[in-house]
């Protein structure tokens, strides 16, 4: 008995498979919605989580367990002096902070200048957070610091346009007019990540101490900060407390300031993808409720056309329960072709996708998994109606029909 | 005590239309024998297609018994009639009824798919018959390939596949020229001659005379003898 049921079920795949591929074109337009849904969903699903995937990084590269904070001050007291962000440092939970200054210098070495490089004033905590920022030579120390000392680290570009290939290291630099001492080289990949986001190369860049920046510039204020957090579970609260030092030292006035939390910034990002990728899988799956009923509609034409062979079939003691069973193995073969082919659709597409965007192109098999699975799924959803219709024709009136 | 062949008792059938009832079928009593040819004769109209489908198991009387090999159909569920109509009931019809897509072969599969039997065994099957029906090199033809009178012999292959009790025809040469009808009504006999019990519905009075016995149908009354065509 078991034998007969297998041999029945064999038997009714093999009738639907011959079905579905006597009727090609029709077949095809039938399960295009199937496909269109199936490939929307796995391009979908693995764009934005590719996409995901390197946003995250991204930002994680620019760091956590650390804020940037913006000073724009008041009109008077346009930034923090160095004495400022000693006191600021000491706010609880703050690991250190790291100063930026920024601005345009003229280089030259011998005959060979640049106006097109910049200046940038750091602070040793800076140093000590990063590194990798050195190819070769020696870093601003302390000392260096504390005497604004006329020492630079030049990047690896100007020892070409400069130097000419000679070693740099030792030689002298006119950096606006004043001597420095070149002690380092820039390693090529030091070119901050937000500076390198916004398209700007970076290349041409002398690093001084921030007391000599300052004192070269008649600028006296620190308007940039990167404050590190020992503890980064508490970063919110460190926000708080460096708010309420950063007001106090403008004397509680409004808009002195501003702080970017890249963590928080991180979920936020999070949050929004996880939206849009709600937002698309409802669209995906309108698209293949769409499919399910183009199925649906498929089959219930296909049991009006066949009423006599399900007559017959009866007459010759198909039992309702085969009938309905051999219209359920035809939609469902349908929809899995649809989800086969959708799956492949959808594979290409995110590769092209992938090219165009110029993120890594990673199959998801999660998405292939749930391709397949919807396909199945609809595919007995939108059969079983209309195999039910098939199975409880009456013989006569089905033999009649012909 | 020999068992009860074939038997209607007081079969009446009634359908529904607008608001009354219309008899169809009028306290029709028959029983037959083993091996008998049977033919019911009568105009369209009279009420032999709800007689084939009540001997089919394919309907069921609204008042009366129909006994068939000791069982009373009448109160037989969904599932055993379409036993009964598997394992004892060989139909026949008028436009052969041949699944297309299938060739003469599978199409004598068929009813032996349902009866559940295995496939090497119906192979077998499906060839003996079709080589009983005189198609030893018609085996793998599709049915447009085939003659109307090879196409309906494929339907007699697939009636008598599962080996049943009573081969049920309704007009079998109602399709075909009379050469054919009478090459397909001298099978019949052939098979009748083996034993094989024969019911069949037809209206014309030289194809129904192929029987051995006729029973008329008029206004769904049945009288023995052919009285109504004298």
């Amino acid at each position: 008995m078991i034998k007969g049921a297998l041999s029945m079920f064999q038997e009714n795949v093999s009738m639907s498979v011959s079905n579905v591929f006597h009727n090609r074109m029709r077949s095809f337009l039938t399960i295009l919605g199937i496909i269109i849904g199936v490939a929307a969903v796995i391009a979908m699903i693995t764009t934005v989580s590719s996409v995901t995937g390197e946003i995250t990084s991204q930002f994680a590269s620019m760091g956590t367990g650390k804020f940037n904070v913006t000073v724009s001050g008041t009109s008077l007291k346009p930034g923090l002096t160095p004495g400022d962000v000693e006191t600021l440092s000491e706010v609880d939970n703050v690991d250190g902070i790291t100063v930026s200054m920024s601005s345009t210098a003229v280089l030259r070495h011998g005959s060979a200048w640049t106006d097109e490089a910049t200046m940038e004033g750091r602070n040793t905590f800076y140093f000590a957070k990063n590194p990798e920022l050195l190819e070769r030579g020696t870093l601003p120390s302390v000392l260096d610091e504390e005497q604004a000392t006329r020492v630079c680290l030049i990047s690896s570009d100007l020892q070409e346009s400069l130097f000419y290939g000679e070693d740099p290291l030792g030689q002298t630099l006119m950096v606006n007019g004043h001597t420095f001492i070149v002690t380092g080289i820039l390693s090529s990949s030091s070119t901050d990540v937000i500076a390198q986001a916004m398209g700007n190369r970076a290349s041409q860049k002398v690093v001084v101490p921030y007391t000599t920046a300052m004192r070269m510039g008649g600028n006296s204020y620190i308007r940039s900060l990167e404050v590190y957090v020992k503890n980064t579970d508490e970063t919110e609260s460190t926000i708080s407390s460096m708010e309420s030092a950063i007001q106090s030292i403008f004397n509680g006035r409004e808009n002195t300031y501003t702080i970017i939390n890249m963590a928080s910034m991180l979920s936020t990002m999070d949050t929004i993808l996880g939206m849009m990728t709600t937002l698309l899988a409802g669209i995906a799956g309108i698209s293949l409720l769409v499919g399910g009923i183009g199925i649906m509609n498929m089959m219930l034409v296909s049991v009006t056309e066949r009423t006599t062979e399900i007559g017959l079939r009866k007459a010759l003691g198909a039992e309702p329960g085969q009938i309905q069973l051999q219209f359920l193995i035809e939609a469902f073969i349908l929809s899995m072709l649809g989800g086969f082919f959708g799956i492949l659709t959808g594979l290409a597409l995110s590769w092209l996708l992938s090219v165009i965007i110029g993120s890594p192109f990673t199959i998801s098999w999660s998405a292939i998994a749930l391709g397949a699975g919807f396909s199945a799924i609809v595919g007995l959803v939108f059969g079983w109606a209309p195999a039910r219709k098939a199975s409880r024709l009456n013989p006569i009136d089905a033999l009649r029909a012909m | 005590m020999s068992e009860t062949y074939f038997a209607m008792r007081d079969i009446c059938k009634s359908y529904h239309v607008g608001d009354e009832d219309q008899m169809v079928l009028r306290h029709v009593n028959l029983s037959i024998e083993e091996g008998e040819f049977l033919s019911i004769l009568g105009p369209s109209g009279s009420g032999k297609s709800t007689m084939m489908n009540i001997i089919g198991c394919l309907d069921v009387p609204t008042s009366g018994e129909y006994i068939l090999r000791d069982r009373n159909v009448g109160e037989l569920d969904q599932h055993q009639l379409a036993q009964i109509r598997c394992h004892e009931i060989g139909f026949i019809f008028q436009q052969f009824q041949l699944l297309p897509r299938l060739d003469a072969m599978r199409n004598v599969e068929l009813p032996l798919i349902y009866a559940g039997v295995s496939r090497g065994e119906r192979r077998q099957r499906a060839e003996e018959t079709l080589c009983r029906v005189g198609l030893k090199d018609r085996l793998h033809h599709y049915p447009n390939q085939l003659s109307g009178g090879q196409q309906q012999r494929v339907a007699i292959a697939r009636a008598l596949a599962s080996d049943p009790t009573i081969l049920l025809a309704d007009e079998p040469t109602g399709a075909l020229d009379q050469t054919t009808g009478h090459q397909v009504m001298d099978l019949f006999q052939e098979l009748n001659g083996e034993g094989r019990t024969i019911i069949m519905i037809t209206h014309d009075l030289n194809i129904a005379k192929r029987g051995r016995r006729i029973v008329n149908i008029l206004d769904g009354e049945l009288s023995e003898g052919v009285s109504a065509y004298d």
